[in-house]
Order: structure tokens, then sequence, then C-alpha cells
């Protein structure tokens, strides 16, 4: 079966050491707040300018400026920091967070990522996305193997304009944990019961099955 | 009255000398920090040709969005643009031209701004369309691009208090890009929640020396909420 997007949470937790600053994008990797590890405190930075990230507010909590960078209210943790957006970036561009987990609409073989423009739909603009993949040097993407129609996100050379080039090395997505290197996908996890014969037909870029792939547990 | 003393009386008075064609530089995130009641009154004033720099656009009927409705923006420079069906419009009709900036690329142009820095190089955008046009250049085996300064005509700025001789502070995120486009606007204005007695701040804890600021107003304001999440 493929992960559900909670399973893809956990499974991402589980990339997660104590001590880690993190920053988690909108989708999928919000919800790896809600899957760390017991006995791991980790700080959520959220790039419109905080450091330690709390839980959403209560009625009584709530405070129109106190806010994440998806916009959403939100609480700040003990011993939390606040600063501005130059401040900010300067943690992500200077490579001090230690993990970023962002979503995508394509991945390639050299690391590329295209995430943020679709030609000939509507562009709303790329918000922090671009500094995230070139500041951070331990990035996981999050996305689905393959499209609704079965295409698959997973290429030799992303089809949409990218976000960043060569910059990605870690994958997972519903069916599968990947590696990139030297211009290939490498296969180290699958989902619970999904074969390798389907992970490599959604697969359109060049990949490697080693002979030690593991299966998740949940 | 002494020369540092930067209050004034009313809102015409924070924003005279602003006219068509001018651009500014618009603190804020989402509708977070906003100066909500500088940007009404450069609705009120009437203003053209505007170009306008922020992470966002505001939404339909408030923020920037309400500058949109009587067509005084011409340009728009931000990082993301997503909430506002009447911008969509505009852009589609190209009546407005949008210059989409990564958004630490954009903090970074008004901090450079700000510091008298004209350019500076960042990995940010390299090999994407941002990086068109632009000078690339290698250090230590990676590659860079170069990204000029933005500075503007005025700069309207959203503070929780703030004293008379303009030294500011923010309120928990609300601060974001305020304290960047503060030091970038030629005349810069900062609207508050509260005007204190010098003396009330702790110099220690002030985000904005006076030193950047023109203009003190204090307002009201309705600091409505994009998205209101509460805990399950």
């Amino acid at each position: 079966m493929a992960l559900t997007r909670e399973q893809m949470a956990q499974r991402v937790a589980r990339e997660l050491k104590d001590g880690y600053y993190v920053n988690l994008g909108i989708g999928i990797p919000t919800l790896v707040a809600n899957y760390v590890p017991e006995g791991i405190d980790v700080m959520l930075q959220s790039e419109n300018g905080l450091l330690g990230m709390g839980a959403f507010p209560t009625e009584d909590e709530l405070d129109a400026d106190m806010i994440n960078a998806g916009k959403q209210t939100v609480t700040a943790r003990k011993g939390a920091s606040i600063f501005s957006s130059a401040e900010s970036f300067a943690m992500i561009r200077g490579g001090h967070v230690d993990l970023t987990v962002l979503g995508a609409f394509e991945v390639d073989a050299n690391g590329n990522i295209a995430s943020w423009m679709i030609p000939g739909k509507l562009i709303k603009g790329m918000g922090g996305a671009m500094d995230l993949v070139a500041g951070a040097d331990n990035i996981i993407v999050t996305m689905t193997h393959a499209s609704k129609d079965g295409e698959s996100k997973l290429l030799k050379h992303c089809s949409l304009p990218l976000t960043g080039c060569g910059c990605i090395r870690k994958v997972l997505t519903d069916l599968a944990y990947l590696e990139i290197d030297n211009g290939h996908f490498i296969l180290r996890e699958r989902a619970p019961g999904v074969s390798i014969d389907e992970i490599v037909s959604k697969t359109a870029g060049p990949l490697i099955v080693p002979d030690d792939v593991i299966e998740m547990t949940f | 009255m002494s020369g540092l003393d930067k209050r004034v009386g009313s809102y015409a008075e924070a924003l005279a000398g602003l006219t068509d064609n001018m651009t500014v530089l618009a603190g804020g995130f989402g509708l977070c920090g906003i100066p909500e009641n500088l940007i009404a009154e450069i609705r009120r004033l009437g203003v053209r040709g505007l170009t306008v720099v922020s992470n966002n656009c505001g939404v339909d009927g408030f923020g920037l969005g309400v500058l949109l409705e009587d067509r005084q923006i011409r340009k728009m420079i931000a990082s993301y643009v997503g909430e506002n069906a009447l911008f969509e419009r505009q852009l589609l009709n190209g009546e407005l031209e949008v210059e989409l900036t990564p958004q630490g690329t954009l903090a970074e142009k008004l901090r450079a701004g700000g510091a008298g820095i004209p350019a500076f190089f960042t990995a940010t955008g390299y090999g994407t369309p941002v990086a068109e046009g632009k000078e690339a250049r290698e250090f230590n085996g990676r590659h860079y691009i170069l990204e000029p300064a933005i500075t503007g005509d005025f700069a309207i700025v959203k503070g929780w208090k703030a004293d008379h001789f303009g030294n500011v502070i923010y309120r928990h995120t609300a601060q974001n890009f305020n304290p960047l486009v503060a030091t970038a606007g030629r005349i810069t204005v900062v609207e508050v929640e509260e005007i204190v007695e010098p003396g009330e701040l702790d110099p220690a804890h002030i985000h904005t020396p006076g030193i950047y600021v023109d203009r003190i107003i204090q307002g009201s304001f309705e600091k409505r909420i994009e998205k209101r999440t509460l805990r399950a």
C-alpha cells in the first residue's frame, strides 16, 4: 500500500535528531511536527521570522501578530526567538538550519527541483522556497511518486521551471525513500507491500535498485 | 519642538510629498504587521503609477489589495501574490507588472539598500528563471547570481511602540519585513499602536533606531487575521 500523508510525515520524522533546527514547508511537511520521536527536542523555524514555533493557539491565545510562514495563527514555544525576515533568511541561506522538508512537483536525477511554477497556469510566486533549497545542506522532498494520471515525478530532467539546481539528495514519496547521487536515484526503502517493480515502473529517471532495499514498517 | 521629534499630527502629514510614479516599500507578511492606515491614506490620496515593494499584495479589499481597486499600482515586487483575485485579473490584463523575487532575496535587497550596499551575490535562484539576465559568478566552487539592492522614495512601516525620536519596537511576528523597509526609504513613515515617552523603551531592545525614521504617527488597527487556525 502507498503511504498515507500521515505515514509520510512519520517516516520523515525518523530523520530528526535531538537538537535539530528544522524548517517544515506547507502540506505534508507541516505534519512532521506531530511525529517528533520521544526524547528528542527540535526547534521549528518559520521563515517569516520565528524560531521555536509552537502549537496552534487556543481561542484565548489567538493573536493576529503571531503567525507562521503559511499565515496561520500559531504560538511560540518556550525558548523561541523572533526576528526580521533578513535575519530569518540569513539563518537559511547561511546553512544554519539542520533539516528542511518541502514539497515539489518534480525532482530529477541531478538533484534539480521544480516546485513553484506551472507555465500556462497563474504564477503565484516562489515565496521562500528558492532560498530554502539553495541554503540548506540537508533537504527532504516529500511528494507523491506519480501524478494522478500516473506520470512519474522522478525524472531524468525536470520539465518545469526550476526552484533550485543540484540541491536535492533525499526524496520521500508515497511509494519509496530514495537518495540522489551522481545522476541517479537510488532506492533505499519501499512502502509496506509496494513492490520494487511498481517503483521501477513509476520512476522515469535513472534508478539504481540495490540488493538491500528495506521495507518500511510503521 | 525638537528637531529630533518625529511625531506628525495627521495621516495626510505623514505621507506629505508622496506623488505619482514613486516607489513605496511596505512592511508586513501576509496581513500581519501591515501599515494598514498608511495604505488607506495612499488610497485616499489617489496617487497612481506606484511601484510597490512588499512580500505580498494584501487580499481583496484589505491591505495593499485596496490600492488595486483604483489601479494605483503599476508594478509590484513581491515573493508571493496568490491571495488576491483582483491582482490576478489586472496581471492577466497587462494592467499590472509583477517582479517575483525570492523571499530571502527580497529581504536582503531591502537590507542592502538601507545599508549602502548596491548589490550582493546569492546562490538563491541560480539556474532558475530568477537568474535570467543576471551576472553569475563562482565562489569556492558554488554558483551565485548578482542581485541589486532596493531603495524607495517612501517606506511605510507598522510598529508596536515608538518614542518621539522614532525608536521603534515591533510585536511578535509582526516584525517581519518592517525593520528592513524602515532602513531603505528616502522618507520612512512609521505608524504604531502607541507613542511612548522617550526613556520608556529600553535602548537595548530597540528594533529600529530613530536615525532611520522621519515621521511617526499613532493609529488604531483592525489587524485582520488571514488564516485563523486554532488547536483541535
